[in-house]
């Protein structure tokens, strides 16, 4: 069993003649915090993209270690047919079997959730809502024992009411249980955001910018939900941030980004006296850099 | 109350209308000369004046304004949530209207009947079709494929294997479902707009494929269909080889409506089952899933919902109930042909979705009852139906956008009873 519970070897993405990522190699500690940094359009969102199935990664290996066995990113989003398959009915039917049923929903399946830099919840449902939805892969989803409301159903769902109020709970939002989502206020969506990431159960959890638009007070309330999510629900957490003194407080370990390249990786206290992140922030000149 | 200005506003709007209408309704040609029709041009600008002059007086006083404004909340107040359990007076009077509609038949006509049962077999494709656009949110304009599926699985299904109204019943469900599985697998990868495209075409080949594969289908000479049996009893005046007809069995005298009626109750029964199951999978993890996908497909996969399987799931639930629809449409008239099935069919049947609120379930039943019946009762304006029924949908979606009826969703607690208190109230946005 890795000690690395998400490993990325070599990712590269190209948008057409952009080269957003550059064998971009990482890996992130099991029960750690990690932040991924960079000034904008360092290509932050689209590391956290590709690991979290969103985009297909050009080239490079993304490999999960959760729920006991590696799960690579790369296989369950499905990937093109190769000569050698003839050979290997095994390798075509599992690519068959990820082409049809493959996707995004393979990498929260296999134990990592995520949030968005924009908020995405289903605004017209109710917080409850919300949150039972993503609980559907655990939930009673027979259509039998739906229509005729038997007695598992019932306890099934009301299971997955119950999981629902314990998160709220713990994200102070019990009081807005039975709200539309989409009628709160934004420092409470972006709290039931990673309840629902939650719900789902994951191993490791990644944080698109948690921060973004919070108020100094809601940002120290964060930062202390995401060391929550490692001591009381035994998460990793992963996350993008811009917020530096949240950044140096939290995390473990920060991985520096700046134009498609890894340019630094190591403890808050390394990064701070980095001279390449120093220049990459405040744009200092590649000779002086150098020099 | 500002009698001076609402007179002001209203004589510019008519003189506006006179603008407008003046040349369009007042010359009418005559041969190469025209005559001026000035009477009908003053009834216009007569009931533009008022009526501009009545609008203007109600929203100068409060009262008025209120009741404008009350349309205008848009997103949220058109969604309540309330407790679950609270029967609502239209939920305590549907075994009285079920009753109601099932002794209905005894009372009216033939004509009214084959109405009757034609508007629900639109409740059914409604419900069905609800699914599909207002649940999972897939614009579908194909969808009368379905119905003429299942239409056509009655018909030549007797025609070929010899099966009954009672077995096709459920294989043309299962028929139509399995053609919304092979339709939807390779394009509901695919969003809005294509999707719609996609399922327009797909509606179109069905229909050019029954006109046209005449060896199969009989093309457009149409194919006839068995009616339906009461325990192989058949509604005829007599019976084919081994079967007895009803009135004979009952010991009554032939009366063509009593097929009719008995059409009519199985249609009943099928829109009661109908509705019973939307009601139930709205509460299903399923039909929340269709929900949240029509919300937010992005969250959704991130949350470990595959949706091209849940959209699948909604393309063929909806496909079946439109198959059972088609179903008992060829039983009523004994003959299906492709013309039944052409794309206005497939618009109709989205209208009623829109009419009666994207996942609405009275709404639709409203919205289907109002499409059919109200061409029937204004007979001698059947040409202007259209015309009626776009000026509808304008109204419609301006003064509620999301439709008929105001969606409720259900309170929930915990075992615990958090969740039992309000403290907010609806709409106030909480710090």
């Amino acid at each position: 069993m890795s000690k690395n519970i998400l490993t990325i070897d070599k990712l590269s993405m190209r948008f057409g003649g952009i080269l957003a990522l550059d064998n971009v190699s990482f890996e992130v500690e099991k029960g750690s915090i990690t932040a991924l940094i960079g000034p904008n359009g360092a290509g932050k969102t689209t590391v956290f993209n590709c690991i979290t199935g969103f985009y297909k990664a050009t080239s490079g290996a993304l490999t999960l270690h959760t729920r006991q066995e590696p799960t690579s990113i790369n296989k369950v989003l499905g990937q093109p047919f190769q000569l050698d398959d003839i050979f290997k009915p095994r390798q075509l039917a599992s690519r068959i079997f990820y082409k049809m049923f493959g996707g995004t929903h393979r990498v929260n399946m296999a134990g990592l959730a995520r949030t968005f830099q924009n908020i995405q919840l289903f605004n017209d449902l109710t917080v409850i809502e919300n949150l039972q939805i993503a609980q559907h892969n655990t939930v009673n989803k027979s259509l039998f024992a739906g229509v005729f409301n038997t007695k598992a159903f019932k306890e099934s769902e009301q299971a997955s009411i119950d999981r629902a109020y314990e998160l709220l709970e713990v994200f102070n939002l019990t009081a807005d249980a039975n709200r539309l989502a989409g009628e709160m206020s934004y420092g409470q969506q972006r709290r039931l955001e990673i309840a629902r990431a939650i719900c789902t159960n994951p191993e490791m959890i990644a944080l698109d910018e948690p921060a973004a638009g919070l108020n100094p007070n809601e940002t120290e309330a964060l930062a202390k939900m995401i060391q929550m999510l490692r001591t009381e629900f035994k998460m990793t957490v992963m996350l993008i941030e811009h917020d530096m003194g949240m950044v140096m407080k939290v995390s473990d370990f920060i991985i520096v980004l700046d134009h498609g390249e890894v340019i630094a990786k190591g403890t808050p206290d390394e990064i701070l006296n980095n001279p390449k992140v120093i220049a990459a922030y405040l744009g200092v000149d590649d000779d002086e850099v150098a020099a | 109350m500002n009698i001076k200005h609402s007179f002001l506003d209203a004589f510019v709007a008519a003189i506006l209308a006179t603008i407008v209408f003046g040349p369009i309704m007042g010359i009418v040609l005559d041969g190469y000369s025209f005559n001026l029709d000035v009477p009908r041009v003053a009834i216009i600008v007569g009931i533009i004046f008022v009526g501009r002059f009545v609008f203007q007086l109600t929203i100068s006083t409060q009262g008025g304004r209120d009741f404008f404004q009350q349309f205008e909340k848009g997103r949220a107040g058109s969604i309540e949530v309330t407790d679950p359990g609270i029967k609502t007076v239209l939920a305590k009077a549907i075994p009285f209207i079920m009753l109601a509609a099932a002794i209905l038949p005894f009372f009216i006509g033939k004509y009214w009947i084959t109405i009757l049962i034609l508007a629900y077999i639109y409740i059914l494709l409604g419900l069905g079709l609800n699914i599909v656009v207002g649940l999972a949110g897939l614009l579908d304009l194909g969808f009368v494929a379905f119905y003429a599926i299942g239409a056509y699985g009655l018909a030549l299904g007797s025609e070929y294997l010899g099966i009954g109204f009672w077995i096709a019943l459920p294989m043309s469900a299962i028929l139509a479902a399995s053609f919304g599985a092979i339709l939807g697998f390779p394009v509901l990868r695919m969003h809005g707009d294509y999707l719609a495209i996609v399922t327009l075409g797909f509606g179109e080949i069905i229909r050019l494929v029954l006109n046209n594969w005449s060896a199969f289908t009989h093309g457009p000479n149409g194919a006839s269909a068995p009616p339906a049996t009461l325990f192989n009893l058949e509604f005829k005046r007599t019976a084919a080889e081994g079967y007895t007809p009803f009135h004979e069995f009952f010991n009554i005298d032939y009366n063509s409506t009593h097929r009719y009626i008995f059409i009519y109750l199985l249609v009943l029964i099928a829109v009661a089952f109908a509705l019973r199951l939307k009601h139930r999978l709205v509460k299903m993890p399923i039909g929340r899933a269709w929900e949240a996908l029509r919300e937010n497909e992005i969250a959704c996969r991130s949350l470990g919902m595959n949706h091209v399987t849940i959209k699948l799931s909604a393309f063929m639930m909806g496909a079946a109930i439109a198959g059972v629809a088609g179903v008992f449409f060829a039983a009523k008239d004994g003959f299906v042909n492709p013309a039944s099935f052409s794309f206005i069919e497939s618009a109709l049947i989205l209208a009623i979705v829109v009419l009666g609120g994207l996942g609405s379930t009275v709404g639709v039943v409203i919205a289907a009852l109002l499409v059919i019946l109200i061409p029937e009762v204004m007979r001698e304006f059947s040409e202007y139906r259209y015309l009626v029924f776009g000026l509808l949908m304008v109204i419609m979606m301006i003064i509620r956008p999301r439709g008929l009826i105001t969606i409720k969703r259900d309170r929930k607690f915990s075992t615990k009873g958090e969740g039992a208190v309000v403290e907010t109230k609806q709409g106030e946005g909480a710090a």
